[in-house]
């Protein structure tokens, strides 16, 4: 914070960097004018933003590592090559003080400037990621030759398992804790041994990415404190106004509250679900009728979905009961189920009011045996999803531009289509929430009965 | 549920004197006695102490009265954050309540039962999980489309080996791969089997790294809208999978469940096979070899095996070699046999797992441990059902102390089998380790002191 507030004069010297990417330690005693403060924070926003929404389109990593190239390319010059790097550490700084504030923000800021230094790390040559890895201090050992022998096997198995080269008696490989490199575990990216995981040289970024975050979220809970407890009363009229203009105009609507048309009754949902559900959840209600049952994860993707669509909580209970007791009686839903639906309403327990899924949300779920949740246009095979996409009325031409889509990845693209295809209108701003879905349908098709009634 | 079962038996069950041959089914009354003389307090409150209730100054003596209990009581109401001071605390509120099962949760900053004194306003929540046993739940109805011979809860002889197979693929990377020692298997009373991972370094895992090593062990990709099962793509396969194919899978599959499920020997059956392999001309081939009855019938082998190895022979001859097809035998026998988790329970600290030691309110069967060295000779068919640990406890008699009425019941063995291949050397490890972490903190502040 005192990036903004202190009063030297000194000059972040282009000494202290030894690669580009900046570690982000401590504030930098710059002097920052105010259009500065602001106008870094926006363009940094807007590389973010756009790693945010590239990641909910589910784009492949060698994608992203292009976006992300362009993306800093086109936000974050500077005419002066000086003050580059200072653009950069102060819009960090900047928006660590806007996003340091709920824990949703947090989480958000943490998820993009974490993803965002993955791919800038890549982006460097083999020197500067070395360079890098000596300011960072990695606290891990190389394996020696010998050791390197034994496992060469294994190894190589790794290697060839996620398509890379045989790694030769030269490469550098890390011993480290298994519990270190999480992701790489997830995907069966590394050869694990008696707890420890040989982490590769071009892998080394998963070994240092939870690192930065960790750094990142604990200094973003301290700047929470002072913010909170100092800086905000003593910036009232300078800088909060801006901090706080600033994250509302770049987060996507929050979906907790039901908006516009609040309120759907019980009799009109069958009729709203047909009309105005997006494929993930009509899908679900579809089954919840067939089978009077959902498990978990289904039961949380639809409930909360109708939660913000605007469903009251004695609604929803008369709902779900009507449902669930076709299959296992009143008794059991009481017992069993009433409790966490008064739960996602923030009714039960720590009473936390729960959010609707984000595409982003549903389309990274892994539904397993039994589970109708997740994204269809991800989960369902080709053939399912046809037959579903079909069932909801959307022509041939448009089903085959919804498939294209599907098997570029495109899933939030591939739901775009089938919007426009089922309203016949164009949907520019893109489908990244469900309860978007739920509402721009209904904007459109609520007129149209009011002027027919 | 088992409510019910609890009214009928209530009446006419006298717990003083039992009669001998109790019938087999559950209820309440038993589980009255079986808490009365059986179940295995001293040695659950040893294992959940972790060797902290020892004197050496190094021991946390708030340890075990942290960690949470919940209890499904007769009315089907569940208790959660139920937590103990002592042993003899917690062996008297089971007596007292006599749980038709008995949950166990993670280890809190705080005490469960004390939560709310703790509470500091809003936000400033200390009652977090801080510790936890890395868990895994594997239930045999998550196996339906590749089991022929029962469904949901229903388990036989047939399909347990799929359960076998989960435990070695599983216990063998925890040990190899993970580095861990303390792996205590379960009965899970009646469809599959839980494990609980009791080191140090695992017990304090965090979500995410749990998450990972779940992922780790995550082949299985269908779901419901989705017909792909098993998908192995690259041009190997990773260490872990190779191991657990050559020396788990392919073995189990062809000597065992593909004949016990006989798994091509309809059409019905060999058609979803010929659905996973991608190329069509393979297909018509085997379809048309196998649609042949003629042929078929005269070995004297079993059609299963002849068929299988004809698939095979197909898909692994030269010039099959192609793309798509080098890994479809893996698949298919990935498909059949691969474990396949309960991924949620093993993500977070603060799922609950039922106790071991615990009576199914279904089944009457006593959630006994499984020796993964051992987990052939596993019989679920076999396992000790509550009323038979009573009635053979009637038929000695009800003199002698309570350990020994334990050896003599075949809970007994369950329990041997508990300390030998789990408690004693775990509680060895949590010993070692209390008092290396005292002297070196010991030494720390003698350090600091010379300074």
């Amino acid at each position: 914070m005192e990036v903004v507030r202190s009063q030297s004069h000194r000059k972040f010297s282009p000494n202290d960097v030894v690669t580009t990417i900046p570690l982000y330690r401590s504030a930098p005693p710059l002097q920052v004018r105010l259009e500065d403060f602001e106008l870094f924070a926006m363009d940094r926003l807007r590389v973010l933003k756009g790693i945010s929404d590239a990641l909910s389109r589910g784009k492949k990593p060698e994608e992203m590592q292009k976006l992300v190239k362009d993306l800093w390319k086109s936000n974050m010059r500077h005419q002066q090559a000086s003050e580059v790097v200072n653009k950069d550490i102060i819009s960090h700084f900047v928006l660590r003080l806007v996003y340091c504030r709920t824990e949703d923000l947090r989480k958000w800021f943490l998820s993009m400037e974490t993803a965002l230094f993955r791919y800038r790390f890549r982006l460097e040559s083999a020197e500067a990621q070395r360079a890098f890895l000596v300011e960072f201090g990695l606290p891990y050992r190389t394996i020696s030759n010998a050791e390197f022998e034994t496992m060469k096997d294994k190894l190589g198995q790794v290697a060839r398992s996620i398509g890379q080269p045989l790694p030769t008696a030269d490469a550098i490989f890390y011993q480290v804790p298994f519990q270190e490199v999480p992701e790489l575990v997830a995907g069966r990216k590394v050869f694990i041994n008696q707890g420890f995981a040989y982490v590769a040289m071009n892998q080394v970024v998963s070994l240092l990415a939870p690192q930065f975050r960790s750094h990142l979220s604990k200094a973003l809970i301290l700047t929470n404190r002072k913010w909170t407890s100092t800086t905000r009363e003593q910036e009232k009229d300078r800088l909060t106004p801006i901090v706080e203009a600033l994250c509302s105009s770049y987060l996507g609507p929050d979906y907790s509250q039901p908006r516009e048309y609040a309120e759907i009754s019980l009799k009109d949902i069958d009729q709203v679900a047909r009309r105005s559900f997006p494929l993930c959840m009509r899908h679900l209600y579809e089954k919840l009728r067939e089978d009077h049952h959902l498990k978990h994860g289904g039961r949380m993707q639809l409930g909360l979905f109708l939660k913000g669509v605007g469903l009251n909580l004695d609604d929803a209970l008369a709902f779900w009961r009507a449902e669930f007791s076709h299959k296992i009686g009143l008794e059991r839903f009481e017992k069993e189920y009433a409790y966490n639906i008064r739960h996602s309403y923030g009714k039960e327990g720590k009473r936390a009011d729960y959010t609707p899924f984000s595409c982003h949300k549903i389309i990274t779920t892994t539904p397993g045996v039994g589970d109708h949740h997740g994204c269809p246009y991800r989960h369902f095979s080709e053939e399912n999803l046809r037959a579903a996409l079909s069932r909801m009325g959307v022509n041939s031409r448009a089903m085959e531009d919804v498939m294209d889509k599907v098997r570029n990845r495109h899933y939030q693209l591939a739901c775009t289509l089938t919007f426009e295809a089922l309203h016949g209108l164009p949907c520019d701003a893109g489908i990244n929430h469900p309860n978007q879905y739920f509402s721009d349908s209904q904007k459109i098709l609520q007129p149209k009965k009011d002027s027919s009634a | 549920m088992a409510g019910e079962e609890a009214q009928n038996g209530r009446d006419d069950m006298q717990i003083d004197r039992p009669e001998p041959h109790l019938p087999d089914e559950f209820n309440p009354n038993y589980l009255k006695v079986y808490y009365g003389k059986l179940f295995p307090y001293g040695d659950m409150f040893r294992w959940m102490s972790y060797g902290n209730d020892g004197k050496h100054p190094g021991c946390d003596s708030s340890y075990f009265s942290r960690r949470e209990f919940a209890y499904t009581t007769g009315e089907d109401t569940f208790w959660r954050y139920q937590s103990f001071d002592s042993e003899a605390q917690f062996e008297k509120s089971i007596k007292q309540n006599c749980p038709f099962k008995i949950d166990i949760g993670p280890v809190y900053t705080v005490e469960p039962a004390k939560r709310n004194a703790y509470a500091q306003g809003d936000g400033n929540n200390v009652f977090t999980p801080v510790e936890r046993e890395l868990i895994f739940d594997i239930d045999i109805s998550d196996y339906d489309d590749v089991r022929y011979c029962c469904s949901g809860a229903d388990v036989c002889l047939a399909c347990w080996p799929l359960m076998t197979i989960a435990i070695k693929v599983i216990d063998c990377s925890l040990r190899d791969d993970f580095g861990f020692k303390h792996i205590l298997w379960a009965y899970s009373g009646r469809r599959g089997v839980h494990c609980w991972v009791c080191d140090s370094s695992a017990r304090r895992l965090t979500n995410e790294q749990r998450a990972a090593i779940a992922d780790y062990f995550h082949v299985y990709t269908g779901n419901e809208n989705s017909q792909k099962k098993v998908s192995l793509t690259g041009f190997a396969l990773h260490p872990f999978l190779v191991r657990s194919y050559n020396e788990v899978l392919k073995n189990f599959f062809e000597t065992k469940l593909l004949i016990s499920q006989n798994i091509l020997s309809c059409e019905e059956r060999y058609e979803k096979i010929l659905d996973m392999i991608p190329d069509s001309s393979v297909t018509s081939e085997l379809r048309g070899k196998w649609q042949d009855k003629r042929r078929s019938s005269n070995t004297k082998e079993d059609i299963n095996i002849v068929r299988w190895e004809q698939l095979k022979q197909l898909l692994q001859s030269g010039r099959q070699r192609a793309q798509g097809l080098r890994r479809c035998v893996e698949e298919i026998v990935f498909s059949f046999t691969y474990p396949r988790l309960d991924m949620a329970v093993s993500k977070s600290m603060n799922h609950l797992l039922k106790a071991p030691f615990c009576v199914h309110p279904k089944t009457g069967r006593i959630c006994v441990p499984i020796d993964p060295k051992r987990c052939e000779e596993f019989d679920p068919t076999a396992v000790p059902t509550l009323s038979q640990v009573l009635d053979e406890l009637n038929q000695e008699g009800s003199r002698a102390d309570a350990n020994l009425e334990l050896s003599r019941t075949s809970l007994g063995n369950a329990i041997r089998v508990f300390r030998s291949s789990f408690l004693e050397p775990l509680l060895k490890a949590c010993k070692e380790e209390i008092e290396s972490s005292f002297s070196a903190k010991l030494q720390n502040s003698r350090d600091s002191l010379n300074w």
